[in-house]
């Protein structure tokens, strides 16, 4: 029964160590959200949003864009064409990061099915990979990876490799999981995948049988995985599972170095501790098992592993049949799970009461780091401490993550809900304002244009005229008002002297003709200076009519503008609203269904924990009243040896009072007591 | 006892508690529901942001300006200031996520206006600090023409060398 048990422990401990590292490397691909050059100001807003995890603006933002795109007449010509493929990628990445699997899904087999070259295709079938991996679908994952034809880019091949060797693991083909880490092992493209390779291909030789093999690649990688904080606790993560595998093989001495490996800080050195003790243990050197079971006894307290120390650590002392200590340790232990038991108890009625979805609605459940562990110091809310282990599980995660989502969403649309109130308000102070002048302006609008019209008709008559002028030389056309008011004057003269030829004479007729030569000639002097004047007059009235023009389009314009600013907005406005507000009800009920998931999570959580201590308190009472027992019964042995000591002194002391029976010193000494017995029992 | 102990050690290595009271089609079944709803609210996003866009933004009045940062993740930017038409109009202190965010090549859209046609002139200050602890400050002028059509100006700041660059597009 014993080793039974610790092939579970072992088993166990093999499974929840390699859940961890099969599920990392599942965040955005960066390579989709960088660019060299930025050739489009609202892709860059997208990376702007999509780096500091603002997964929905950031897909809206680049949905928008893909949409407008796709609705150009000319698209090679828009910059955004230059980030068109990279977007689409983008969005698919985007989509997984806010868990929309379905969808970045189906964008990936878009472009599988699409009429793309085949690097493109290789690296979305490898994108789809990791989707279904991420969703525990090993078969489908594999499916996908086998869509790749020949080689994929360059700055993926590692990590396609990687995906591939962890798919064949999740379906039990090691041995071809091993062949792929060992290749991934050499290769230098691999540095990011330093450590994770080493630690999956130990596993994978452990599952493959060949414990040796799997022991010695482990322990290179447990003894410097690397100096940043993640490999460090991989590092510890490695040695914890050497230790308990060697435990399970009995190499107990080897499994203690392993143990001891483990940093005292780091998350995994609880396990440590007690994994260390139990080494000894098994070992039977009770009182080296008791170092590491005391100092892990001293630790926080809601740990599992603390927890069990309060009871490994007079189960030691038991072992030593140092009983009073032990039950008073026991009583320590019993004192303390009474106590976490009523902990438990407030913080399950805490659950049901809504404390914890309550908590985890606070805008600080996203924003500050282990909020959730923060969270138990708000009034009523549960003791935290317990759910740790809950919420490093996938699916507690998972759930955390889309009820946080949810709760952000209708936050969100509620926001937008207001904001259309606030739309209709400027639509209908807008409206009021401008219908009432609207008309009047129309009327005054109609004026100006007809009399713009007039003007561009005259303008038109003057430099046909003009133009004229150019073929057909007619000075007097471009006579001033004086000159033309004269030859009227003389044209008068002459129909006065033709009508009356007694008026006529000679002097007058020369006159008259003199007059007319004399303005005839300045006509005809003048004639290429006042055309060109005539044409820069011209000139000077167009530019006065596009000054005109361009103040007739600006009050189109605004015109326009002051229609659109109130016109056209009701249906939208109506859909949009119904649309938030269909969404909200789904929501709820989402948010509903989900934070119930959650409660229950939680509470089997603290049911269980609780459940756990009472059992421990049955237990302890138990030792206690053992450990009692023995350590009555030593009282008593150690009260009847000295009873008997006593005995025998007295006896001697009445032999020496007595003169004819003296016996000479040194030959009869008296009973010592048990050697070392009074210092161990010291302390009781 | 032992076995008790040995027992409880089984629980605590395997921490991968797991709903067992959910089952996995109910899950799966939620999260595809949730997915379905995510999926509607980014569409109705994107068409509430062109009505806002379109309804307090018109593109004959629109002018909006962008922040980025010139290749080098040696600075870190502090503050920006932005005045236009003599007045201040924006002025951004950035967190810690948003530095790195433009450190990556994301542009911030740190002001929309709205603007008549012509010029107006744009006045920039920056406030950073480099990865060794020294301090830059910079202000620069633009001209900002507005024509008929929605005008974007990206205001690219080039952190050591105290310059700031602006471009229309």
């Amino acid at each position: 029964m014993r080793f039974r048990l610790r092939n579970g422990i072992a088993g166990a401990a093999l499974a929840a160590l390699c859940a961890v590292p099969a599920a990392a490397k599942t965040s955005v691909d960066p390579t989709a959200l960088h660019t060299e050059e930025l050739r489009d100001l609202f892709f860059g807003e997208a990376l702007f949003n999509a780096h500091q995890d603002k997964y929905l603006d950031a897909i809206a933002g680049l949905d928008t864009e893909l949409k407008q795109f796709r609705l150009l007449d000319d698209p090679e010509l828009d910059p955004f064409s230059l980030h068109f493929g990279q977007a689409e990628f983008a969005v698919g990445d985007l989509e997984l990061s806010y868990r929309m699997h379905r969808e970045a899904g189906r964008a990936m087999e878009a472009v599988i099915n699409g009429d793309v070259p085949q690097p493109i295709k290789n690296e979305a079938a490898y994108r789809l990979a990791k989707i279904h991996y991420h969703k525990q679908q090993p078969a489908n994952a594999l499916h996908a990876l086998e869509l790749i034809e020949g080689r994929v880019p360059e700055r993926v091949r590692a990590d396609e490799q990687f995906l591939r060797a962890r798919v064949y693991m999740q379906l039990g083909r090691f041995e071809e999981a091993v062949a792929l880490l060992k290749e991934l092992k050499g290769d230098t493209k691999a540095e990011s995948l330093a450590g994770f390779v080493e630690y999956n291909l130990g596993i994978a030789l452990l599952k493959l049988g060949e414990i040796e093999k799997g022991v010695v690649e482990l322990d290179s990688l447990g003894r410097n995985a690397g100096r940043s904080e993640a490999t460090a606790a991989l590092q510890d993560k490695t040695n914890l599972l050497l230790g308990y595998q060697l435990m399970e093989a009995q190499e107990y001495q080897r499994a203690r170095t392993y143990f001891d490996r483990v940093q005292l800080s780091g998350p995994f050195s609880n396990q440590a501790l007690l994994g260390a003790g139990w080494v000894e243990a098994n070992a039977g050197r009770y009182d080296r098992a008791l170092v590491p079971w005391r100092l892990l006894s001293q630790r926080q307290n809601t740990n599992a592993a603390v927890q069990e120390a309060m009871l490994a650590v007079p189960y030691a002392y038991g072992k030593l049949d140092v009983h009073s200590t032990a039950a008073v340790n026991y009583g320590q232990a019993l004192e303390l799970f009474g106590s976490q038991v009523d902990v438990l108890t407030d913080s399950i009625n805490s659950i049901r009461e809504g404390k914890l979805l309550e908590a985890l609605r606070r805008k600080e459940a996203s924003q500050v780091k282990n909020w959730v562990v923060a969270l138990r110091k708000l009034p009523d809310a549960p003791e935290t401490h317990y759910l740790l282990d809950l919420m490093a599980s996938n699916d507690f995660q998972e759930f955390l993550r889309n009820y946080q989502d949810l709760n952000d969403l209708l936050e969100r649309n509620q926001t937008w809900l207001q904001s259309l109130d606030a739309f209709e308000e400027i639509i209908a102070v807008r409206r009021g304002y401008y219908e009432p002048i609207l008309p009047g302006l129309d009327v005054e609008f109609r004026q100006i244009d007809a009399r713009i019209k007039m003007r561009l008709e005259q303008r038109q008559r003057l430099a046909a005229r003009i133009d004229n002028l150019l073929v057909n030389r007619h000075p007097q056309l471009l006579a001033k008002s004086e000159e033309t008011e004269s030859r009227l004057i003389l044209e008068r003269i002459r129909e006065i002297l033709a009508h009356n030829p007694s008026l006529n004479s000679g002097e007058t007729e020369a006159r008259v003709a003199r007059l007319e030569g004399v303005l005839n000639f300045r006509l005809s002097r003048e004639f290429d200076d006042r055309l060109t004047e005539a044409y820069r007059h011209l000139q000077a009235l167009d530019g006065v009519i596009a000054t005109l023009q361009e103040t007739y389009q600006h009050y189109v314009r605004r015109r326009q503008a002051a229609t659109h600013s109130y016109q056209g907005y009701r249906d939208q406005i109506a859909t949009l609203r119904a649309g938030l507000n269909r969404a909200q009800n789904r929501i709820e009920q989402l948010m509903a269904r989900q934070g119930r998931m959650l409660e229950q999570l939680a509470i089997d959580e603290l049911d269980q924990r609780r459940a756990q201590l009472e059992s421990y308190q049955i237990k302890a009472r138990f030792a206690l009243a053992d450990s009692y027992d023995r350590a009555n019964e030593l009282q008593e042995q150690r009260t009847d040896v000295r009873k008997v000591a006593e005995y025998q002194q007295q006896v001697q002391a009445l032999k020496q009072s007595e003169p004819d029976h003296e016996t000479p010193s040194g030959e009869n000494p008296p009973a010592q007591e048990a050697p070392g017995s009074e210092e161990v029992v010291g302390d009781e | 006892m032992y076995r008790v102990l040995m027992a409880t050690a089984l629980l605590v290595l395997a921490a991968t508690a797991s709903g067992q009271n959910v089952s996995r089609e109910e899950i799966r079944g939620l999260d595809e529901q949730i997915q379905d709803v995510k999926q509607d609210v980014i569409s109705l996003t994107s068409e509430l942001n062109r009505l806002e866009e379109k309804l307090l933004f018109p593109s004959n009045t629109q002018a909006a300006f962008f922040i980025s940062l010139a290749a080098s993740d040696e600075f870190s930017l502090e503050s920006v200031e932005l005045k236009l038409n003599n007045q201040v109009v924006a002025h951004h202190l950035y967190t810690f996520r948003e530095i790195e965010a433009l450190q990556k090549g994301g542009v911030q859209r740190i002001y929309t206006a709205n603007v008549q046609t012509g010029a107006h002139p744009l006045e920039v200050s920056y406030f950073g600090k480099s990865k060794s602890g020294k301090e830059y400050r910079g202000t620069a002028s633009y001209s900002v023409d507005k024509a008929v059509g929605p005008k974007f100006v990206e205001i690219k700041i080039a952190a050591n060398q105290s310059a700031i660059d602006f471009q229309d597009w």
